[in-house]
């Protein structure tokens, strides 16, 4: 017993700790914003950021002070924890809120249905008017014909390893469609490239979409593979002793009841590659007419449009102001995308009994 | 050491629904109260009540009082955290931290509560797996990952983790239900040493073992499922098991329904 | 023991055992035309995926070695990217010290708030609020990363000169912190940018690590009398550990290919500067980004080469990731 005599002697023996009331946070973090703002005004800060941050700073390091004066040092470092995890969250939050309110709020400046049904044909970089238009029919093909590519070859092969695959080549292309996850969008920009450099080709639209096709096929095998996995075995084998053939009772059996996850994942992949520029400037190249042939000549497309609106208008407020409205579009499409997906993965989600 | 609990009123709740109500008792200090009753009849909700670790479940809450020689330990300023670590639990499944040692383990709960000296930890580790009935078992792997054990072994090493820091009072849950017969005599035998230095309650689905283990016991039932957790009685085993005075105890006992 | 054969139970049966029993039936019945035909399709879906990979580490090395040999500069060491020029002198010096730098910086800035923030949706927020938080930052790690670009040259950029002028006037004389005053287009602000976007990436990833850690550690920790951040250190921390890190370099992996986030923050020179914040350097991906509208045919075949460069790196810090996780897997199959 001689041991725990210290523990015993630090905490005293009733349960009853010196405790902070509820409020003493939202009392210390007023303290500091306070103290904050004040050393901003006298020490001439002018940028909030730096006052926000100090106010940060003060918030933990008061806590800290005051806890351990009152609590002990053990409930100290538990509330510091606490407000260092608030702090962090807050921290965070501001530049992610900014991202979107900016967006928000530049954006709707020249969105409207002209800047929707318009291209930017007649209209130079630095006046303003013209649209996305181009923009729009550009992403939609490219991205629609690398969806039509890369979603049949990754539900196939999400097929083929959780259905058939045992062995070296199952484990072989595990690995591999891992690595490719990896792949930076520019270097599958460059492999089309250095493709079209051999067969010397122009720009057009459909090589951006094989370079999507390759960032898009080894998230759609991830996300069906899960997917394939959550169907239990007795449906497969109740299928299978019935006589129905292996692959009818994959087509009419295993795939419909995971369509709903799958469904999902491929959104979600149609969503990542929407937003891809990098490829899409090697391969695509841009421009400011409508082409509506995906197989000949430079095409336009949503993130491109931004980025050339940014980099190519010599700071003129009428191509900001388009890169913004586009950008809108752009992130009002991709979370819709991102919204509807996982709306249809809870509908549809197999009841695993969790 | 030991400690007394007294328990007047008690009421718990999981969010809106009612788990057990108004359960008033008094658990004797050096000796082993047993928790019986069917499924679902709330007694793992009551014993969690007593360290204050039904709190932790989202929507968990609690009315009523639990007396530790005279503090209430649901009274205004109590720190739930002193409280745990007056009263030690033991858990339905071993659970040792997979990352830690077997000394580690046991020497958990001393190094939160302030730095000790290399010497001090040993002996306290060395006493509580003796406690334990562990330590010729695996003192020579102490820095082995306390993961690697047996499911009884992993189970009285939770116990060494338990009364390492000393508390007044351990509460068990179910200790025995995910080991093998030979494990569990293992920790009934153990059991029965410990009453000697803590205040004991264990809760049990196994009526032979609340019989051979415990000096009281106490039946919960539940008039209906849906409805809450009461505490029919609670009495001396032996009178519970041979003459108990509700006819629900009776029945439970000689198997009629449960 | 008991608690092994009780998951295997609970889980969602596993497909190896019974699927290993239906393929011995297949391969017997494997003469249906239905079946060969759809095996063939599946299998060479597979099989094109692998052809792919190996495509683009063909090519990508032959038109590298195409501008490694007309390159009268040394590829590795040269602090000069003139492919225009007759004969071209190129090296990517440069660019890895720059990729390199900006992806650690931003990494040490958004993994400790990415780690926070997932403990803040899974253990210390209200529930009211930790749905929504986790939902939005779903949402989030889905925002183009142009349209990070576009905030944080429009943005950021601007709000940086004040923490500038700051670091220069207390830590300048650091050196990696003077400041000449120039526009903070620089390694630092890129860093930062590549910190925000990789944020929610790392932070999904380890909350839905830290959401898995079993209850019961953490009532161990509780029931010792352990207070709530001592029961984050003591069961969910190690029990996380390996999530994070494969979750980090899964950001990092982002932050090294990120092109146009770093295309339209920084104002590149070509050459390493010692200070974080006055303007200058590169990273592959920007360099391709920029360089390529002016780059003459041997100088895409160079840009080629750069990326192959970028494409190992990626690889290897991908490989790093693997193998962190595949020691995670052994390692709660022991415990299970």
């Amino acid at each position: 017993m001689s041991h725990s005599a210290p523990a015993m002697g630090k905490r005293p023996s009733t349960l009853r700790g010196a405790t902070l009331p509820k409020w003493s946070p939202w009392a210390i973090a007023a303290g500091a914003v306070v103290l904050a703002v004040v050393i901003g005004l006298v020490g001439g800060l002018d940028s909030k950021v730096q006052w926000g941050l100090i106010a940060g700073i003060l918030f933990v390091l008061g806590t800290y002070g005051i806890a351990a004066r009152v609590e002990g040092r053990r409930q100290a470092k538990d509330r510091v924890a606490t407000s260092l995890v608030w702090v962090c969250f807050l921290i965070a939050v501001v530049p992610l809120a900014s991202l979107i309110w900016t967006t928000v709020k530049r954006g709707v400046k020249v969105f409207d249905i002209y800047f929707l049904t318009h291209s930017m044909g007649v209209v130079a970089d630095s006046e303003p008017g013209g649209g996305i238009y181009h923009a729009i029919i550009g992403t939609l093909e490219q991205v629609g014909l690398a969806t039509l590519i890369a979603a049949p070859i990754g539900v196939l092969t999400a097929v083929y390893l959780v259905e058939y695959g045992r062995g070296k080549l199952s484990t072989a292309i595990t690995f591999f469609v891992d690595v490719m996850t990896g792949i930076p969008s520019i270097v599958a920009g460059l492999f089309i490239l250095s493709l079209m450099l051999i067969l010397d080709l122009e720009p057009f639209g459909f090589a951006g979409s094989l370079a999507l096709a390759i960032l898009m096929m080894p998230v759609v095998v991830r996300s069906t593979e899960e997917m394939l996995k959550l169907v239990p075995n007795e449906l497969r084998e109740a299928s299978l002793a019935l006589g129905v053939p292996k692959w009818r009772t994959i087509l009419k059996v295993v795939l419909p009841t995971s369509i709903g996850g799958i469904t999902t994942g491929v959104m979600l992949a149609v969503a990542r590659i929407t937003g891809e520029t990098a490829p899409v400037l090697l391969l695509v190249w841009g421009t400011n007419f409508i082409n509506t042939n995906p197989f000949s000549g430079a095409q336009a497309s949503l993130p491109l449009y931004i980025y050339q609106q940014y980099a190519n208008s010599a700071g003129s407020n009428a191509a900001y102001d388009r890169a913004w409205a586009a950008a809108l579009a752009l992130i009002a499409f991709v979370m819709i995308l991102n919204m509807v997906a996982r709306g249809i993965a809870r509908w549809k989600a197999p009841k695993t009994g969790r | 050491m030991a400690k007394r609990i007294d328990v007047s009123g008690l009421t718990a709740y999981y969010g809106s629904h009612k788990a057990i109500e108004d359960i008033s008792m008094t658990v004797e200090p050096r000796s082993v109260t047993a928790f019986i009753g069917p499924s679902g009849c709330g007694k793992s909700t009551f014993l969690r009540t007593l360290n204050r670790m039904h709190e932790v479940t989202p929507g968990g809450r609690v009315e009523g009082k639990v007396l530790l020689d005279d503090e209430d330990l649901y009274g205004h300023g109590i720190d739930p955290v002193a409280v745990r670590r007056t009263i030690g639990m033991v858990f339905q499944r071993p659970n040792p931290f997979p990352t830690m040692s077997i000394f580690d383990n046991v020497a958990a709960g001393l190094r939160l509560n302030g730095s000790y000296k290399k010497s001090e930890l040993n002996d306290v580790v060395e006493k509580s797996l003796k406690g334990a009935n562990l330590w010729n078992e695996v003192k020579d792997r102490l820095n082995k990952p306390g993961s690697g054990l047996s499911g009884g072994q992993q189970q009285r090493l939770c116990i060494a983790r338990a009364i390492a820091v000393e508390p007044q009072v351990l509460l068990m849950d179910e200790p025995c239900s995910a080991l093998d017969p030979i494990s569990t005599l293992a920790i009934e035998d153990l059991i029965g040493e410990l009453k000697e230095r803590f205040t004991i309650v264990i809760v049990t689905h196994n009526m032979q073992q609340a019989a051979r283990v415990s000096d009281r016991t106490a039946f919960f039932n539940l008039s209906a499922v849906g409805q809450p957790g009461r505490l029919i009685e609670i009495d001396d085993t032996e009178r519970i098991f041979s003459n108990p005075s509700v006819q629900a105890t009776e029945d439970y006992i000689s198997g009629r329904f449960g | 023991m008991d608690i092994s054969t009780q998951n295997t139970d609970e889980a969602p049966p596993p497909t190896s055992q019974p699927s290993a029993a239906l393929q011995k039936r297949a391969s017997r019945g494997a003469t249906r035309p239905g079946d060969r035909i759809f095996l063939g399709l599946s299998r060479g879906s597979g099989i094109f995926l692998l052809v792919i990979m190996a495509a683009i580490a063909v090519f990508l090395t032959y038109r590298a070695s195409l501008a490694i040999s007309k390159d009268h500069g040394n590829f590795l060491t040269t602090f000069e990217w003139n492919t225009n020029t007759i004969p071209p002198v190129f090296g990517i010096a440069v660019l890895a010290f720059g990729t390199v730098v900006s992806s650690i910086i931003a990494m040490a800035l958004a993994v400790p708030v990415a780690v926070a923030i997932a403990l803040f949706i899974t253990h210390y927020a209200p529930r009211r609020l930790s749905g929504p938080v986790a939902y939005v930052i779903d949402l989030l790690a889905a925002v183009p990363s142009i349209v990070y670009g576009l905030w944080g040259a429009l943005v950021l950029v601007p709000h940086m000169n004040g923490l500038f002028g700051w670091l220069d006037k207390y830590f300048g004389w650091t050196g990696i912190f003077s400041w000449q005053g120039g526009a903070p287009r620089s390694m630092l602000t890129v860093s930062i940018l590549l910190a925000i976007m990789i944020l929610p990436i790392i932070t999904n990833v380890s909350r839905e690590v830290f959401r898995q850690v079993p209850q019961m550690h953490e009532e161990a920790a509780l029931a010792l009398g352990a207070t709530r951040w001592e029961v984050i250190r003591m069961s969910v921390l190690p029990f996380g550990r390996s999530g994070v890190i494969s979750a980090s370099m899964l950001g990092l992996g982002r932050a090294l290919g990120e092109t146009m986030a770093v295309a339209t923050v920084l104002s590149p020179t070509f050459d390493i500067n010692a200070s974080l914040l006055d303007p200058g350097g590169g990273t592959f991906a920007q360099n391709i980004a920029s360089k390529f509208g002016e780059a003459t045919a041997d100088g895409r075949d160079a840009l080629i080469a750069s990326g192959l460069v970028l494409f190992v790196i990626t690889l290897l810090v991908n490989g790093a990731a693997r193998v962190i996780i595949a020691r995670r897997a052994e390692y709660s199959g022991a415990n299970a």
